[in-house]
């Protein structure tokens, strides 16, 4: 007779089978990675992981988890379950908001020799600059992109503007602006100059790029301080808000990024800040000549980075932590990289693959696809601190507020701030 | 026990295990996720009590969520309502062309509201969108529909009326349809005007169904939030924030499941007191045939 306990056991044994054998040999590796931009991403990512399979005999399953959100969503659910993949590609501004959820593991700890060290190092800073916390690496960048303008040329041209000097400062643009929106006999603006999203998800990003223009840093590297009342920070803000209420360059209320595609192609807005990955579609659809310039800024251009990076989750066994790591770095290795900045639109993650022959040909054919790398210099990181989301609907919802007149620049900065800080409390330590 | 009433309960079985598993058990459980805090990592979370509901009406963007919700209530219900017993009323009619229009009416019921919401951001689209276009004709100015803080909500609103109103109108045609006529021939022997008729003979004749579109308008005031999603995302500055939309936010952008859950509860207790009231005082003034 089977008695309940042997039933048990062997239940038990044959669930805890498949971790013991995950555990001794990592031959299959499971991966979300979102998709943001247009163009047959999926295939590009399949023949990637089956390029790695034939190499080095793991088989990487990439799972399309939809845009950046869902996949943060899918990826923590399925953890939770304990089933989760190994590794991910996530916003690389989630960086402390993940560590809040205590699943990451750090390339440190996974494991890096001199050869993986020069490997990180290896990276544009920019890109790495929401990567560090607690004096370890968390992840590595994989899809990234900088805010660029988009400008039409012909509209600069019917405005007797040079179309070949760009603005670089804050005055210079708000002038530009100024004369590029348009209006017909009734008053009624046929062309704004400018246009900047301000929705939910994209507005921190915006405002991300004008803090930094005016120089000023938005948090701390720990991720437990912000500094939203600062006197830059509300300068930027009131650039902002003064492209509408002084200049009348860009139109009251807020803007969705969205809109911006179709504003731009319809020629209802003349300059429009974007990101890097938005560059194929213009080029296939524009019927004007249009040019891509980095953010003015308040003195100097400034500009701020965004997209995804590659994380490695804690739930993964040593085995696979190290075959999942083994794969963000043939995936990240120059030919690779500059091979999915030209399908894609991101900008490749390496110097180095800016030095493959791939890249030098389309870069010498698309000048415009490297006008974005040029500014990696003056770019910044991401706002990223704890409870990310949280901190962005505030200031989002305050920027909103700003921009609908309800609140001064000032007001709703220092309102930003003090339900920041009251929202960071927790994770300030003392 | 009786073998029929075994029967019963066997019959009853597969409904009720259903409704327990997904209905009941979840409100249970997030009555009882709504006195514990957030559990962080694999840590269990400690027990709170009453803090998340002190936490919650501390939230102004709760309370606006509220408010939000109660101006969205207070404008679809009775609109979307009137406006289906309108449409039912004139389609009922013998005019020509009645089944295309009967079909105009009901599309917007078809469509999803995901590819409602994407139609309507056209139409509300600053500058180059319809209505902005239709506008200019007009003399109009600008307007950034769903970029501005006053005009997001309103605008909410009419897609939600635009998309219920032809979902009800079917009830009241139904019900229209199975009126007997001799009412009708009746009530003209008598001389009685349309007016008076529609008035006392046909108003309540329909008030089984009104009760049951209205049941169904409260819920959906509370229940569908798709068009927010796509369209504003609770924005300009919390403008369009409904409840449902603040749970999903508290919920999946920030995981703070104790949030979720207490703001939750409140909106169970809402729909529970619609409930009782709808049944409780509106019911009885219903006369079933």
């Amino acid at each position: 007779m089977i008695r309940r306990r042997t039933v048990l056991a062997a239940g038990v044994s044959v669930m805890a089978a498949p971790a013991i054998l995950r555990a001794q040999d990592a031959q299959k590796l499971t991966f979300y990675y979102p998709i943001a931009v247009g163009g047959p991403l999926q295939t590009i990512m399949d023949s990637y992981c089956k390029a790695f399979q034939q190499e080095s005999g793991i088989a990487v399953e990439p799972v399309y988890a939809g845009d950046y959100s869902q996949t943060l969503i899918k990826a923590l659910a399925a953890i939770k379950a304990g089933t989760g993949p190994q590794f991910a590609v996530l916003l690389a501004a989630e960086m402390h908001s993940l560590q809040d959820q205590d699943i990451l593991v750090s390339l440190d700890e996974i494991g890096l020799d001199a050869d993986g060290k020069k490997w990180i190092a290896g990276f544009y800073p920019a890109f790495m600059a929401n990567s560090h916390a607690d004096g370890k690496t968390w992840s590595i960048p994989f899809q990234r992109s900088t805010a660029i303008f988009y400008y039409n040329k012909a509209a600069f041209q019917d405005s007797d503007l040079a179309a070949e000097k760009f603005p670089t400062t804050w005055v210079e643009l708000a002038k530009v602006a100024e004369k590029l929106t348009k209006r017909d006999a009734s008053g009624r603006v046929t062309r704004w100059g400018i246009k900047m999203a301000g929705d939910l998800g994209n507005a921190q990003w915006t405002f991300g790029a004008l803090a930094n223009q005016a120089e000023q840093k938005l948090m701390n590297q720990a991720g437990t301080e912000v500094y939203f009342n600062q006197p830059k920070t509300i300068d930027a803000m009131a650039f902002w808000r003064g492209l509408t209420t002084e200049h009348h360059a860009s139109p009251e209320g807020v803007s969705n990024w969205g809109d911006l595609t179709p504003d731009f192609l319809q020629g209802n807005a003349a300059i429009i800040q974007f990101t890097t990955g938005g560059l194929p579609n213009f080029r296939a659809k524009a019927t004007f000549p249009f040019g891509v310039a980095g953010l003015a800024g308040k003195d100097s251009p400034h500009t701020v980075v965004g997209g995804g990076n590659l994380y490695f989750f804690k739930n993964a066994a040593p085995a696979e932590r190290a075959a999942a790591l083994r794969f963000a770095r043939w995936i990240s290795a120059p030919e690779r990289a500059a091979d999915w900045s030209i399908k894609t639109g991101y900008i490749a993650t390496s110097p180095a693959a800016y030095d493959t022959q791939a890249l030098k040909e389309y870069i010498a054919k698309y000048p415009d696809a490297n006008v974005a790398r040029t500014f990696l210099p003056v770019a910044t990181g991401e706002l990223s601190v704890h409870e990310n989301q949280r901190v962005y609907k505030v200031l989002t919802d305050n920027i909103q507020a700003c921009l609908n007149g309800n609140k001064t620049p000032a007001k709703a900065m220092s309102d930003t701030q003090s339900e920041a800080d009251r929202i960071l409390k927790p994770y300030k330590k003392a | 026990m009786r073998r029929e009433t075994i029967h019963a309960w066997l019959l009853l079985l597969p409904a009720l295990v259903l409704l327990l598993a997904f209905t009941h058990w979840p409100a249970i459980a997030t009555l009882i996720d709504s006195f514990y805090a957030t559990p962080h990592g694999s840590r269990s979370p400690p027990f709170a009590g009453l803090d998340n509901y002190v936490g919650l009406t501390q939230d102004p963007v709760f309370w606006q969520a509220l408010r939000n919700n109660a101006w969205y209530a207070v404008a679809t219900i009775p609109t979307s309502i009137v406006l289906a017993l309108l449409m039912a009323l004139a389609v009922n009619e013998a005019l020509p062309g009645r089944a295309i229009l009967r079909m105009a009416y009901f599309l917007p019921t078809m469509l999803p509201m995901i590819a409602v919401a994407n139609i309507w951001m056209f139409f509300y689209t600053p500058d180059y969108g319809l209505f902005d276009r239709i506008m200019a004709v007009f003399g109009g100015g600008r307007h950034n529909w769903l970029g501005d803080a006053s005009t997001a909500l309103p605008a909410m609103i009419a897609v939600a009326v635009w998309k219920e109103a032809g979902f009800f109108m079917i009830f009241y045609l139904a019900a229209l349809q199975t009126m007997p006529t001799d009412l009708r021939e009746a009530a003209s022997l008598e001389g009685s005007s349309r007016w008076n008729y529609f008035q006392r003979v046909t108003l309540p004749l329909l008030m089984p169904t009104t009760l049951f579109v209205s049941v169904n308008a409260v819920i959906n005031a509370f229940r569908v939030i798709d068009h927010i999603v796509v369209m504003t995302r609770g924005g300009p500055d919390n403008a369009t924030t409904l409840l449902l939309y603040y749970i999903y936010e508290a919920g999946f952008r920030f995981w703070d499941t104790a949030t979720a859950a207490t703001a939750t509860v409140v909106l169970l207790t809402i729909m529970a007191l619609a409930a009782v009231l709808q049944f409780g005082v509106i019911g009885k003034r219903v006369h079933y045939r």
